[in-house]
């Protein structure tokens, strides 16, 4: 009764702290739940798969050849390939992540797309097929049969044009997992159709995908992969897909740093703003509380009341951004690569918000267990 | 009749800056069980430092405070304020009710210091706000109410928990003429009736007039004790 009586006691400065919280904990659920749902991912990754790309860089490409020389590395199970189409949907901005690929042996090596048997063979029996990811489909309204124009800026066809056109065969359910990478979004083509049609670079690709059959041998198997290539005009670099990943995000942001420092700078501005708040709130109750001990509450009773009202007004308005986040990836989830906020980063926001209230709240409340009655009544 | 409030040679020295005053010097009293004591003098004499003291507030620099049989200038602050609550109902001049609380929440957080269950709680709680005559104004903030009837609250919230001895700083203060009697006759009403023991401070002779005893504070002594007729 009397906690949430003080917490009320100016509505509009309550309201105000609370909603400063609400949107630094939803900042910090979108930014922590972003970043946790890319470790997530990158955990995920199978380490029984490689990847391969040129030494020069992953966009550089090499012979499809070498395919045939990479399966004889003890330890390999399976090859599949892949390249980038790059293309784009009636306009530029709407990037379409189309890849080549011979889907048979991309679904030995990727089961987790779970591609169908019907669906390897509809694209088997049509050249300019497209199988493509189900968030991909739900996002451009497509369906099996449409035919898709897709645009690029890179690959020109025989006949001198930019302009592809591929049909729908079939929309893939891809694991949970996989649903927001691009891998579980993609377009993919057939390279067989794609490279007889394109006007150079031909018989090459940009990444081979290699399925190994000890994960503890990754290195091992990495390193026997590229020394078979090695001073040759198509050296390779091959490393766990994982650790591929973490590369290729590393190179766009440290996500994990920026995430890290934007939360560390609003939790640092944050305490200031609800200590001060606190501060305020006490001192304006001084004779309140005087009066509180005089009517037989204890120092630490005060402190306690003045603490957990802090707590309080922490803990709700954070529950509340938290809430929000979830809300908020959840809605953009597969824009931004991530589904929900990991319970993890809710405990975390839960644990600062306790943090923050008891380093906020404890001041006014020492205060207050201070509080000389006499010198508080009449107002010294 | 018993001997309530005990003072024996009480002194009590404040330290303003690097200056000690001295307020009290060797007080001695005796308050009985069931009296109406009025304390009276001159701002600065010393009377609320010595209403403190008895209230268990303050402590004293030198000397014996004994109240309902307790040596409470030897409590510690966790004792002492166990002892309050248990002893001592309050009552000031402004009233001091919290002011986001509705007058039957004003009444009841003494008994929040208490062991009874919510529904004993609201049972005393109307009980005295009846005594008060203030029942249909338990849902009021105290904004909502004049300042006799703030009072009126203050008084209950002072009597819920059944305290040993009511204690009330200038009471009457910030009330009009008519309001301050309506307070007088209600303190008088349950000095009489519920046998309250009643220490009063105030500069209105008028108001000491209800009291049944009157003793006059003069520079830190006390110098004269009158029995009312009242």
């Amino acid at each position: 009764m009397l906690i949430w009586a003080g917490l009320w006691r100016k509505k509009t400065r309550t309201i105000l702290t609370m909603l400063s919280i609400v949107v630094a904990f939803l900042l910090f659920g979108l930014l922590q739940g972003i970043n946790q749902s890319i470790k997530a991912g990158l955990g995920d990754s199978s380490n029984n798969r490689l990847w391969t790309t040129s030494r020069m860089s992953a966009i550089n490409s090499m012979p499809i050849s070498l395919m045939d020389r990479m399966r004889g590395v003890k330890g390999v199970l399976s090859v599949a390939h892949l390249s980038f189409f790059g293309g784009y949907f009636q306009d530029a901005k709407n990037a379409i992540p189309a890849f080549a690929t011979d889907v048979e042996t991309l679904a030995k090596v990727y089961p987790e797309l779970n591609f169908t048997q019907a669906q390897i063979a509809a694209m088997q029996s049509t050249r300019p097929g497209a199988l493509i990811g189900r968030p991909l489909a739900k996002e451009y309204g497509w369906k099996v049969g449409d035919k898709i124009p897709l645009g690029t800026s890179i690959w020109t066809t025989k006949d001198g044009s930019n302009n592809w056109a591929f049909d729908i065969v079939g929309v893939f359910d891809p694991s949970p997992q996989f649903e927001n990478s691009p891998l579980g979004r993609a377009f993919w083509i057939n390279y067989d159709y794609w490279d007889e049609t394109r006007q150079f670079d031909n018989h090459r690709i940009h990444q081979f995908i290699v399925q190994i059959d000890n994960p503890s041998q990754a290195t091992v198997i990495s390193s026997a992969i590229d020394k078979l290539f090695e001073n040759s005009p198509d050296e390779t670099r091959s490393q766990p897909e994982n650790v591929a990943l973490q590369a290729q995000l590393k190179q766009f942001a440290d996500i994990d740093f920026i995430a890290n420092s934007i939360v560390g700078a609003v939790m640092f501005t944050l305490l200031f703003l609800t200590a001060n708040t606190m501060m305020q709130s006490v001192r304006e109750r001084i004779p309140e509380l005087a009066v509180l001990k005089t009517l037989g509450f204890s120092g630490p009773m005060v402190s306690v009341l003045v603490l957990t009202e802090s707590v309080m007004l922490c803990l709700f308005a954070a529950i509340a951004g938290l809430l929000l986040s979830s809300i908020a990836i959840k809605a953009v989830g597969s824009v931004i690569g991530a589904g929900t906020v990991p319970r993890i980063v809710i405990a975390y926001g839960l644990l600062i918000a306790v943090g923050l209230a008891i380093i906020s709240g404890l001041p006014p409340a020492l205060r207050a267990q201070r509080l000389n009655i006499v010198d508080a009544l009449a107002d010294r | 009749m018993s001997t309530l409030v005990s003072l024996t040679n009480v002194v009590k020295r404040y330290k303003r800056g690097k200056q000690s005053v001295e307020v009290l010097h060797g007080v001695n009293l005796a308050i009985e069980q069931g009296e109406f004591l009025a304390l009276m003098g001159p701002s600065g004499s010393g009377k609320t430092t010595l209403l403190n003291l008895i209230a268990g507030l303050d402590q004293p620099t030198e000397g014996e405070v004994t109240v309902a049989g307790e040596r409470i200038d030897q409590l510690s602050g966790g004792k002492l304020a166990k002892w309050r609550a248990r002893h001592i109902g309050f009552v000031f001049q402004f009233y001091n009710l919290l002011p986001v609380l509705t007058a039957a929440r004003n009444v009841e957080v003494p008994l929040l210091l208490t062991n009874l269950s919510s529904s004993q709680r609201k049972q005393n709680v109307r009980a005295v706000l009846e005594l008060v005559g203030l029942a249909d104004r338990a849902t009021h903030k105290p904004s909502e109410l004049s300042g006799g009837q703030q009072q009126r609250v203050s008084i209950a919230r002072a009597l819920v928990a059944d305290p040993t001895l009511l204690v009330c700083d200038e009471p009457t203060g910030d009330l009009d003429r008519e309001n301050a009697e309506e307070i007088l006759k209600l303190l008088q009403m349950l000095n009489r009736d519920q046998g309250k023991t009643i220490i009063m401070v105030t500069h209105d002779p008028l108001a000491a007039d209800h009291a049944s005893r009157t003793l006059h504070v003069d520079k830190g002594r006390l110098v004269d004790s009158v029995r009312s007729a009242a």
